[in-house]
């Protein structure tokens, strides 16, 4: 242990001799470290966002949108073709074993206006099954109630960032809001949720009964509503859910087995794997970047322990005269690498850290750096040293000491 | 062929028995050393003389344990070290074996202590206690106060006093020099060979290598080469005694330069 001490010293002094060659030569081990250290913790930023923002939207949620089909040759935007309606919802609630909850999901963009404070934000017409299947949860107020929803009262809940640009500091209840032509009750407010994984702010709605919505907002035809979501039963149930979903629908708007349906289906799941596929992809581009560059970081490493055997070929001489080993000189030029290429990995570390504090800053993502990546950083660059420095060690070990001796 | 006073081999501590180097390169093939027989009782002094190129490095390297010779015996304080393997070889260096060279050959950027200390590093000794081994071995060859200098500090004749107290550290029963005064003007070569002959008379056996004979006459015995053989064998009675030698040298023109540089 404390021969291996006296050996790292030793190399320190020979690498410090050269601080700029060193420094070049570490490069690659550097930058490949790095890649490494932030790939890692981006991998687990990714999951960690990817997971919240999934977990956000509610446990188990199943969205359904109507789709134009060539049957019905529509050539509208989804939303106006749909021939979603409520009835579907309750249907799929009643007859889908495993589905829990159905919320029916309208919404539109205005300009809203409460005192001299306007803002414009999305206004959406749900159900009280919405705040279970999306898990909304109430910061002050309360639900409306079944009442409100069959007498379509103009009443609203607002989202934390709506509130915060109409009323600032104060809770708004009781408040009007004007949406159009008509003046609504802030009865509640959200608790704040943040970002969705498609990147908008949960926090910037208004939420009101669908009756109203479509009374008072944006009139439709008797039923009609842009969106289903459903909640199933488990998440286990989730893929049985979407079969029956598929199947109810299908029966109830007249669909054959082989022909397309008016309706897509999609699950939290899909939104997670469509998301990950993206950041897998990314990160196997950085893991080959970090591998090449590892790679090229262990021929500098290989490269210029040579340069140094030929450099040095006369003290590997003196050294043999003396009473050094094959394994002494071996030790001594194997340390001499992994001391060198283990610094470029520290360093490289460090930058890799760096890099990940302005990253994490700069996306607003919470990154982690497990220790086991770093002991494995680390780890990697001193096997590289070892794995690279072996044939230069052992060209030195092998030398001849009379030829060593005689070499200028 | 043994010299005189060797008919008990068991004393010996070099044995060579029918030893010959041969250098083959592409153009020619050199018998750097022809069938050498050669015995070196304990507490020797020898110097070996002889043309340049009649292979007295090559036996050096041979005693040294640095190159194997292409046939004969090589016995070294009972080891047939000839047969040996490398490792094997590198621990007879360090345990038997001190070296000093024309050349000097420390390491460079590392100072005299160091320099020192190096045979014990691989020895294994404690650092603490190499320490103190090696500053007592500089202290032998009054080197103190230049410790912690390194060698493109200090003088050739210092230089050589550091590779000699390197050679000496581990207190081996045998110490090669090869031409250790080559590069040394003739004061500083009498310093070095007084205080071989110190090491001597405490019972170190010494093998030196050397073209100038007042150097030879310091030994106890000389063996001319020629052309890879064993001319004469002669025992000096007695010894030139270099402290003396040293005396009756004129004095330098500066008191206070004792240590004359390498030129
Ligand atoms: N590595 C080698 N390859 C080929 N020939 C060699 C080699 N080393 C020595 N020789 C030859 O062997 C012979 C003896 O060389 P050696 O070095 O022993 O001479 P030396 O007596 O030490 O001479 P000098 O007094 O000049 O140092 C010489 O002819 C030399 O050319
Ligand atoms: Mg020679």
């Amino acid at each position: 242990m404390r021969s291996i001490l006296a050996a790292v010293r030793l190399a320190l002094r020979a690498i410090l001799r050269s601080k700029l060659r060193a420094s070049l030569t570490v490069l690659g081990i550097l930058i490949g470290v790095a890649a490494v250290v932030v790939v890692v913790a981006l991998g687990t930023g990714v999951r960690n966002r990817i997971g919240g923002e999934i977990s956000s939207l509610g446990a188990n949620l199943i969205y359904i949108w109507p789709q134009a089909t060539q049957v019905s040759g529509a050539k509208g935007s989804a939303k106006d073709s749909g021939r979603l309606t409520e009835a579907d919802g309750m249907a799929l609630g009643k007859e889908a074993t495993s589905i829990a909850l159905v919320a029916p999901f309208s919404s539109t963009s205005m300009q809203v206006v409460a005192g001299d404070k306007n803002w414009a934000t999305s206004v959406m017409g749900v159900t009280r099954s919405y705040w279970e299947v999306r898990a909304f949860e109430f910061s002050k107020g309360q639900s409306w109630t079944e009442a409100d929803e069959q007498l379509k009262t103009k009443v609203i809940v607002l989202g934390d960032t709506v509130r915060e640009n109409l009323f600032g500091s104060g809770d708004g209840i009781g408040e009007y809001v004007r949406i159009g032509k008509y003046p609504f009750r802030v009865i509640a407010v959200l608790a704040k949720k943040g970002q969705s994984p498609f990147g908008e702010d949960q926090d910037d709605r208004i939420l009101m009964p669908m009756g109203s919505f479509r009374s008072r907002i944006l009139p439709t035809a008797p039923g009609r509503v842009q969106q289903l979501m459903a909640s199933a039963t488990d998440t286990l149930t989730v893929d049985r859910a979407v079969g029956q979903i598929e199947q109810i629908l299908r029966q109830r708007h007249h669909i054959g087995p082989d022909e397309e349906p008016d309706f897509v289906i999609r699950t939290q799941a899909e939104f997670r794997k469509s998301q990950e596929q993206i950041f897998d992809t990314l990160q196997a581009l950085l893991a080959s970047v970090a591998a090449v560059s590892l790679l090229v970081g262990g021929i500098g490493v290989m490269n210029i322990m040579l340069v140094s055997v030929t450099e040095r070929t006369r003290e590997i001489g003196i050294r043999m005269a003396i009473g050094a080993g094959e394994a002494d000189i071996m030790v001594q030029f194997l340390v001499e690498a992994v001391t060198l290429s283990v610094l470029g990995g520290v360093v490289g570390l460090a930058f890799g850290v760096a890099i990940i504090a302005v990253l994490s800053r700069a996306l607003e993502w919470s990154m982690e750096l497990p220790l086991q990546a770093v002991v494995a950083a680390v780890g990697t660059s001193g096997a590289i040293g070892i794995v690279f420095g072996f044939f230069p060690a052992r060209r030195a070990a092998r030398l001849d000491p009379i030829d060593a001796l005689r070499h200028e | 062929m043994a010299g005189a006073g060797a008919d008990d081999g068991a004393d010996d501590l070099i044995q060579l028995e029918e030893v010959t180097k041969v250098y083959a390169t592409e153009a020619v093939t050199v018998r750097a050393l022809r069938r050498i027989d050669l015995c070196i009782p304990r507490g020797e002094f020898v110097a070996i003389v002889g043309q340049s190129g009649s292979g007295k490095s090559t036996m050096m390297n041979i005693l040294g344990c640095l190159d194997r010779p292409t046939s004969g015996r090589y016995v070294l304080d009972g080891i047939d070290v000839g047969t040996r393997s490398n490792d094997a070889r590198a621990i007879v260096r360090n345990r038997l074996i001190g070296f000093v060279f024309q050349g000097f050959n420390l390491l460079p950027r590392t100072t005299a202590l160091e320099n020192v200390e190096l045979p014990l590093v691989y020895r294994g000794i404690p650092a603490a206690q190499r320490h103190r081994q090696a500053e007592a071995a500089l202290e032998a060859v009054s080197l103190a106060d230049r410790m912690h200098h390194t060698p493109n500090q200090l003088s050739g004749g210092q230089q050589q006093r550091v590779a000699i107290a390197r050679a000496l550290v581990t207190s081996p029963p045998l110490l090669l020099a090869d031409e250790p005064t080559g590069n040394l003007d003739t004061r500083t070569s009498y310093e070095v060979l007084e205080l071989l002959q110190r090491l001597n008379r405490s019972g170190i056996t010494i093998v030196l290598v050397t073209h100038e004979h007042d150097i030879a006459a310091c030994a106890t015995r000389v063996i001319t080469m020629r052309d890879g053989l064993v001319k004469t064998d002669q025992y000096n009675r007695p010894a030139v005694d270099a402290a003396a030698a040293l005396a009756e040298l004129p004095r330098p023109d500066e008191e206070a330069a004792p240590e004359a540089p390498a030129s």
